[in-house]
């Protein structure tokens, strides 16, 4: 229950004009974000960070988590009326969203899409309130063999667990690390890997790195498509929201297992994609009737849309309770933190009590803003994607170039940004994924100190990463989930070995 | 053909259509400037050159161990070896790889298309560091709408202009996000 009163005293923070303007701002910022193609959430968090700079950290964290729900939120609108996803997690709501639309039913599509994305949130917010808390007294607890486990598990949980080749997610992952490295070592003062230039001396910033690799390389993959496109744009009635909504109850199966699977993706690292896919075969299957998936059916939207917002949200709870991002766009979040002064992680909740719990409550009270204002406003942002793309890209470059700039003052960081722009478009088309590289580089530096710090608790010694049960069950978690492939094999074949003799 | 949607399912008066053309856009049956087995084969190599390059330097900080515990070139060493191996071991799985010998990295017109973005970019970089980022900004959209979007002249000039001053009123004047300024800034004033 005291998670309750803090909550209550996170809404008395937010309640002012000034907040809940920049909660308008940051919303409507986040649904041009998700509508617009070649521009993604987390790529939209990153050039929009700039402008939170001079503000203090909770307006700061409450725009630009409004733009990453605003973002979620617009993903779908594309999706259902030109069966073009904004987003990589709005591509299962093509599958049903689209014939429904076609049908002539894109309000219904829409308003579930929207409803749905709304429940998932709803129930990963409750899960941030009631867990984060919990998680973190108890990771107050950590000494550095502890954290580094904990980062350990993080980066071996991708490797053993993404869907990508396991060499690529190791090039990308190490990659991240060492760039992480670069400029001054904080523990000797030494530089390391500047080779003498000036400009490497500030190391390379996490966030200018993410703008050229989500911003600038998916301006490039955009243009190699065709970028014609034809639809409806559908305003929605009071009449359709509520025959929707009165149907809604019929579909709680599927919102649940949705919004369970949308969660338990975005606090392990598997994400919103992975979730939206996942909660869409799901329902596919447990249906009485899966073939008539994909050819419009309400269930169709509500399924992946659910799983992909419990997903984008939940990822945030690492994010507070850890300072491990679950997502890219959490990631991102986290090197605004950094920022702005605050120190992510455990310590947060006790030192920032008004910023963790004015996050929070911004969660509740930005999807409830958010879905009002989609419901509301859907036509006019449809016919945002009337403008041109040749008119859009630049724009984006721009944005992205005053992003990159502002972080540290330094046109070095500009180049830097078209650098990864580049690396960025040849990683994605040889797929290499740009997830593990993003964490590594954020999480790096953190990283390499607990890894010191336990060495010179130690004296040296490895095994200080078996020295209590708690550490050392984490440690082996992370090596058990590393070779998971392997073990899964061999588990597998003495399954079949099993068989035929017990037969 | 929108006509006939339109009668067979009702629609409300709101309803507005939407049609966007690309008329440059990529053809489809352009022939493929090269296929990803050889950029994947070129990509692991320059990481293991990399790679490399990072643990000599590295090695040179020292990767040894001191009363202070692991020397700053310790870890960044022990990961440019494992991003070494990884890298290499690439190299092998793609030289095997006949999937990815099939498949196009990209066609020559969609490279033609990549250029059209990445060349102006580039030169709205080397522009900023001379003439400041709005002048560059007001340049790289006014001629990008112009030359890759067939879009009218005054157009793309007054979208340009309209587009550079919100950037510069946002960011220098009302955020106090200072952005690299030229010549004509310096004339205003600025």
């Amino acid at each position: 229950m005291e998670a309750f009163g803090l909550l209550l005293h996170g809404f008395a923070v937010l309640l002012t004009w000034k907040t809940l303007l920049l909660m308008m701002v940051g919303l409507v910022l986040g649904i041009f974000v998700g509508v617009l193609p070649g521009l993604g959430g987390p790529n939209g968090v990153a050039i929009l960070l700039p402008l939170t700079f001079t503000m203090d950290p909770t307006s700061a964290i409450v725009m630009l988590s409004c733009i990453y729900w605003g973002a979620l939120f617009g993903g779908a609108i594309t999706s259902i009326l030109f069966n073009i996803p904004g987003e990589a997690w709005s591509v299962a709501t093509t599958f049903d969203g689209y014939p429904m639309a076609q049908q002539g039913k894109a309000a219904e599509a829409l308003t579930a899409a929207f409803t749905s994305s709304f429940i998932g949130s709803l129930v990963a917010v409750l899960l941030i309130t009631f867990l984060a808390p919990l998680i973190s007294s108890f990771a107050l607890k950590f000494g550095p063999p502890e954290f580094f486990a904990v980062y350990l598990l993080t980066f071996c949980s991708f490797v053993g667990l993404g869907r990508e080749e396991k060499h690529k997610t190791v090039i990308s992952m190490s990659l991240g690390l060492l760039l992480a490295g670069v400029g001054m070592d904080t523990v000797s003062g030494q530089l390391r890997m500047t080779f003498g230039s000036g400009e490497l001396l500030r190391g390379i910033n996490f966030l200018v790195a993410v703008i050229g690799l989500f911003g600038i390389s998916e301006i490039l993959l955009t243009m190699e498509e065709r970028l014609a496109l034809r639809g409806h744009a559908a305003s929605i009635s009071l009449r359709v929201v509520l025959s929707v909504w009165k149907d809604l109850p019929k579909y709680w199966v599927t919102l649940l297992r949705s919004s369970f699977i949308g969660c338990w993706l975005g606090i392990t690292p598997g994400g919103a994609i992975a979730a939206s896919f996942m909660g869409y075969n799901l329902a596919k299957r447990f249906s009485k009737d899966p073939e008539s998936f994909g050819t419009g059916r309400i269930e169709g939207v509500f399924a992946p849309e659910t799983a992909a917002h419990a997903s984008g949200t939940s990822a945030l709870l690492p994010m507070l309770a850890l300072g491990i991002p679950g997502s890219g766009t959490a990631a991102i979040l986290l090197g605004g933190l950094m920022v702005w002064g605050l120190n992510p992680g455990p310590l947060l909740f006790v030192e920032h009590k008004d910023f963790v719990w004015g996050l929070i409550a911004s969660m509740y009270l930005g999807n409830i803003v958010g879905l009002v204002l989609v419901l509301t406003t859907v036509p006019v942002f449809a016919s945002i994607l009337r403008v041109p793309f040749a008119a859009v890209a630049p724009m984006i470059v721009v944005s992205c170039a005053i992003g990159a700039y502002a972080i540290q003052n330094a046109i070095f960081d500009i180049w830097l940004m078209l650098g990864f722009g580049v690396v960025g478009y040849v990683f994605k088309k040889i797929k290499i994924p740009l997830a593990p590289f993003t964490l590594a580089l954020v999480l790096g530096n953190r990283a390499e100190d607990a890894f010191r710090l336990s060495m010179i608790g130690s004296g040296g010694d490895m095994t200080v990463f078996w020295s209590n049960g708690l550490v050392g069950s984490i440690t082996t978690l992370a090596i058990l989930l590393l070779f998971w492939p392997v073990i899964d094999k061999a588990f597998g074949s003495l399954g079949r070995l099993w068989r035929p003799a017990n037969a | 053909m929108p006509n006939d949607n339109a009668l067979a399912h009702p629609m409300s008066d709101s309803e507005l259509e939407i049609v966007v053309d690309d008329p440059t856009a990529p053809e489809a049956d352009s022939p493929a400037v090269t296929d990803v087995r050889v950029v994947d084969v070129t990509i692991s190599l320059l990481l293991a050159l990399l790679a490399a390059t990072l643990g000599y330097d590295n090695w040179r900080t020292g990767i040894g161990w001191d009363s202070t515990g692991p020397q700053a070139g310790y870890f960044p060493f022990y990961l440019s070896v494992i991003l070494a191996g990884a890298s290499l071991y690439g190299v092998a799985v793609a030289l095997l790889s006949r999937k990815e010998a099939a498949e196009s990295f990209v066609t020559r017109a969609q490279l033609r298309r990549v250029m059209a973005v990445f060349v102006p970019t580039l030169l709205f970089c080397l522009v900023t560091q001379f003439l400041g980022l709005y002048v560059a900004s007001f340049l790289l959209i006014s001629a990008f709408m112009r030359m890759v979007g067939r879009i009218a002249l005054w157009k793309s000039l007054l979208t340009a202009f309209v587009f550079t001053a919100a950037m510069f009123v946002t960011f220098d004047i009302a955020f106090d996000v200072i952005m690299p300024k030229g010549p004509l800034e310096a004339a205003f004033g600025y």
